[in-house]
C-alpha cells in the first residue's frame, strides 16, 4: 500500500512538469490555433539561461528566473515574428514544419554555445522535502512548487483571459480572426502576445523541469515538449485546465504502468490510454466540442 | 514580377552551387575538414581523382557523432584522432609518407553514418577508423564489407560491429565488460543482491546486461530488481529507483551512459538510498558533467580502459597535448582515438603497404597485419587482436574518491 502512494506521489511529481509544459502548448494552440513545436526548445533556452545566470554568473535564483522569462518572452516574441507571422496566410502544414524547423535551429544554436557536455542544473527550490509515513513517502520540494505553480498560472491565465481587454481580444482571435480584425481587435499583436506569454511560461517551465531532473543538454526539452504535446491533447487541447488534469494523468499513468506493468511498456500504455481517449472523446477529456461551419 | 526575378536568381544560385560541387569532388572540402597538420601535404592531395589513393599521402577516414545526443564521444575522438596524426606527421609519417585525417559527423545516425562513409570514399579514404558508436558502426560495417575498406572502431562495443573479417576495434565488447563486471563484483565479494537499470532501447546496454546476468549466476549475484528505460524515456527514474530500494539491493549495476547516470545518482540522492553503484565504459565522463555534484557519485565504481591521472609517460603526454589544445581533460573515447590512428600505423608498417595501394589491397595486407602486431598504447600495455576483431587486454576498474577517478 505504501508502495503504491508512494508510486503516485511520483506520478504525480512528473505529471506536474508536464502539466506545466503543457499550459504554454495549450495557450498558444487554444489562440493562435497552432503547434508550437518549438515550445519545447524554449523551455530549454530558459534552462540554459537559468543556468548561466545562477550556477555562472553566481545570481541568486530568483534573479536568474526573471532573467530567464524576460530572455524567453523576447526569444518567443522574435520567433513569432521571423518564422510564423511570414505564414500567416499559408497552409496549416507549412507553420507546423516551420515550428519543426525553428525547434532543430534552437537546439543547434544551443549545441553551438553550449557544447554538448550535459550540464548538471542546480535546484532552484531550496523547499525541504515533505516526509511523510515514517520517510516512506517523500514528496519533493520541486513536486510542491511544479503543482502551485501549475495552480496559480491555471488561475491567472483563466482569469486574464476572461477578464482582461487583451485577453477578451485573445478570445476573439480564436474563435474568428477575420471577424475580430473587422471588428477592431489588432489580430498580429494579440497573436504576439500569446506567443510572448506562452514563451513566458516556457522559462518558468524550463526551470522547474532541469530542478527536478537536473541534467541540461541541447536536447532537454524534445521529448518532455512532446509528452506535453500529448497531455494537452489528452486534456482536450485548447483547454487550459484540460492541460493540467492531462499532464497529471499522463504521469501517473506513465509512473504506474512502469511500477505494475512493465518498465518497458511504459510509453506504449501511455499511448494506448490516448487514443482510447481520443476514440471515445476526440477532443479530449475537456476539450470544446467545434461544430463545423459549412 | 518581384516573384520571377526572386526565382530566377535562386535557380542561378543553385545551378553555380550544384557546378561547384561537381568540380570540387571532394577534395575542396578535406582541407577544411582536416586537421592543420596535413597543410603541407595538400600540394600534392588536390585535383587528382579520388577513389584511389594517389600515392603522396595515407587518407585516413574518421566518422562519429560531432552534432547530435552523442555528440560528446565523437568530438572526442575527431581530437585524440587529430592530435596522433599531428604527432604522427611531426614525426615523419607513417614510413616517410604523411596522413592525411577527415573526418565525418553522423549524428549517431545509422543512415547518416552510410552517407558519412560514401562521402569518405569518394573522397578517396583508404583506411576508416570508425564509427564511434555502435548502431552507426554495424551499418557502416556492411558497407566496408562489401568494399573491403580496412574498418578500426575506436568505441563500437556491440559485437556485430567487428562481425566480418575486414573490421577490429579497440574497446572491450558488450558481453565482455558484463563478463568481467560480475566477476569484479563477485569475486571482490561486493555484493549478493543487485539491482540493474538498464537502456532496453540501446543495444550497448541490453548486450552488457544479457552477459551480466548469465555470469551472475556462476557468482551467486541475486538480481533482486531490474527495470528497463528507453531512449524516448529517459528523464524519471523515480520508479526504477524506489523498486531497487524495495528490493534491499546492495548494489546498483548501470550499464548505460554518464547523462542518465548522474539522474539516477540525483534521485538516489533524493530517495535517501546509497548502495554501491557500478558502471561500465558509459560512466567515464560522468565527472565532465558541468557543475555536477561530484559528492553523488562518491565511491561509485565503473570499467574504463583509461585513467587520465595516471602516471604513465604516453598518458600524461597525451592528456597535456588535449588539455593544452582543448582546454578539457580527454575522456576514454578520446584516448581509444589516439590509440586507433597509432594501431593503424603499427599494421600498416607491420603489412609494409604503400600510399598508392588501393583500399582493397591495403584491407587484405593489414588484416593479417593486425593479428600480428601487440601494441603498447594509453588504452592498455601488450594488447594483440583476434582475427575475430577482438582485442586482448585487461580490464581496469575506476573508483571515483574524493571527486577524482582513482584505479583500483
Amino acid at each position: 500500500m505504501m508502495g503504491f502512494i508512494s508510486y503516485l506521489v511520483n506520478g504525480i511529481s512528473l505529471g506536474s512538469v508536464y502539466a506545466i509544459i503543457a499550459l504554454g502548448y495549450t495557450m498558444v494552440y487554444g489562440i493562435a490555433k497552432m503547434l508550437n513545436f518549438a515550445h519545447g526548445d524554449v523551455i530549454m533556452i530558459g534552462g540554459f539561461v537559468v543556468f548561466t545566470a545562477v550556477s555562472g554568473m553566481g545570481l541568486p535564483p530568483v534573479i536568474g528566473v526573471l532573467i530567464s522569462v524576460v530572455v524567453c518572452t523576447i526569444l518567443g516574441m522574435v520567433i513569432e515574428r521571423i518564422a510564423y507571422k511570414p505564414l500567416r496566410g499559408a497552409s496549416k502544414l507549412a507553420v507546423l514544419i516551420t515550428a519543426i524547423g525553428v525547434s532543430y535551429f534552437l537546439q543547434n544554436v544551443a549545441l553551438l554555445i553550449y557544447g554538448s557536455n550535459t550540464k548538471s542544473f542546480t535546484s532552484v527550490v531550496s523547499i525541504e522535502p515533505l516526509s511523510l509515513a515514517d520517510g516512506a513517502i517523500i514528496i519533493s520540494g520541486e513536486t510542491i512548487v511544479t503543482i502551485l505553480a501549475c495552480i496559480v498560472i491555471m488561475i491567472a491565465l483563466t482569469s486574464f483571459i476572461k477578464y482582461s481587454k487583451s485577453g477578451r481580444a485573445m478570445l476573439a482571435v480564436s474563435e474568428d480572426s477575420g471577424a475580430a480584425q473587422l471588428m477592431g481587435v489588432n489580430v498580429n499583436a494579440t497573436i504576439a502576445l500569446t506567443f510572448a506569454i506562452g514563451s513566458a511560461l516556457a522559462a518558468i517551465a524550463g526551470v522547474l523541469l532541469c530542478s527536478s531532473y537536473p541534467a541540461l543538454t541541447p536536447y532537454t526539452g524534445a521529448m518532455p515538449g512532446i509528452k506535453a504535446f500529448v497531455a494537452a491533447v489528452f486534456g482536450g487541447i485548447g483547454s487550459i485546465p484540460g492541460a493540467f488534469i492531462g499532464g497529471i494523468l499522463l504521469g501517473v499513468i506513465e509512473i504506474l504502468g512502469k511500477a505494475y506493468i512493465s518498465s518497458q511498456l511504459a510509453d506504449a500504455i501511455v499511448f494506448a490510454v490516448l487514443i482510447i481517449v481520443l476514440l471515445v472523446k476526440p477532443t479530449g477529456l475537456l476539450g470544446k466540442q467545434i461544430q463545423e461551419k459549412v | 514580377m518581384k516573384k520571377k526575378a526572386l526565382s530566377l536568381l535562386l535557380a542561378c544560385a543553385m545551378t553555380f552551387s550544384l557546378a561547384a560541387c561537381g568540380n570540387s569532388g571532394g577534395d575542396t572540402q578535406a582541407p577544411a575538414e582536416s586537421t592543420e597538420a596535413d597543410s603541407d601535404a595538400e600540394a600534392g592531395g588536390d585535383a587528382e581523382t579520388p577513389a584511389a589513393g594517389d600515392g603522396s599521402v595515407f587518407k585516413i577516414g574518421g566518422i562519429g557523432p560531432t552534432t547530435g545526443g552523442a555528440s560528446a564521444y565523437g568530438i572526442a575522438v575527431q581530437r585524440g584522432m587529430e592530435i596522433a596524426v599531428e604527432e604522427i606527421n611531426a614525426a615523419g609519417g607513417i614510413g616517410g609518407v604523411q596522413i592525411e585525417l577527415n573526418f565525418q559527423d553522423d549524428e549517431h545516425d545509422p543512415e547518416k553514418s552510410v552517407n558519412a562513409y560514401n562521402t569518405l570514399k569518394d573522397w578517396g579514404m583508404q583506411v576508416l577508423v570508425g564509427s564511434v558508436t555502435s548502431n552507426p558502426c554495424i551499418a557502416v560495417a556492411e558497407q566496408s564489407y562489401n568494399d573491403n575498406m580496412f574498418q578500426l572502431t575506436p568505441s563500437g562495443t556491440a559485437v556485430k560491429c567487428v562481425q566480418y573479417d575486414n573490421a577490429f576495434r579497440m574497446c572491450f565488447s558488450d558481453p565482455n565488460q558484463g563478463l568481467e563486471s560480475a566477476k569484479y563484483i563477485g569475486e571482490n565479494g561486493l555484493a549478493t543482491k543487485v539491482a540493474v537499470i538498464y537502456d532496453s532501447s540501446d543495444p550497448y546496454s541490453v548486450g552488457i546486461y544479457e552477459a551480466f546476468r548469465a555470469e551472475a549466476a556462476n557468482q551467486n549475484i541475486e538480481i533482486v530488481s531490474d527495470a528497463a528505460f528507453t531512449a524516448d524515456n529517459k528523464t524519471d527514474f523515480s520508479t526504477a529507483v524506489q523498486g531497487a530500494k524495495n528490493a534491499g539491493a546492495e548494489l546498483l549495476y548501470m550499464p548505460f551512459y554518464y547523462t542518465e547516470a548522474s539522474l539516477v545518482l540525483a534521485e538516489c540522492s533524493k530517495q535517501s538510498y546509497a548502495p554501491l553503484f557500478f558502471g561500465v565504459d558509459g560512466m567515464d565522463g560522468i565527472l565532465s558533467v558541468e557543475n555536477f555534484d561530484a559528492s553523488l557519485a562518491e565511491d561509485l565504481m565503473y570499467m574504463a580502459p583509461f585513467v587520465a591521472n595516471s602516471d604513465d609517460e604516453m598518458v600524461k603526454s597525451f592528456v597535456g597535448k588535449y588539455q593544452e589544445k582543448y582546454g578539457e581533460i580527454p575522456n576514454q573515447f578520446a584516448a581509444d582515438a589516439y590509440d586507433c590512428v597509432y594501431v593503424v600505423k603499427a599494421a600498416m608498417e607491420e603489412a609494409g603497404v604503400t600510399a598508392d595501394m588501393d583500399a582493397s589491397a591495403i584491407c587484405d595486407a593489414m588484416k593479417t597485419a593486425m593479428t600480428a602486431i601487440t601494441f603498447d598504447g594509453i588504452t592498455g600495455k601488450g594488447i594483440s587482436w583476434e582475427a575475430s576483431g577482438e582485442p586482448n587486454k585487461a580490464p581496469l576498474i575506476v573508483q571515483i574518491k574524493g571527486g577524482e577517478g582513482v584505479a583500483l
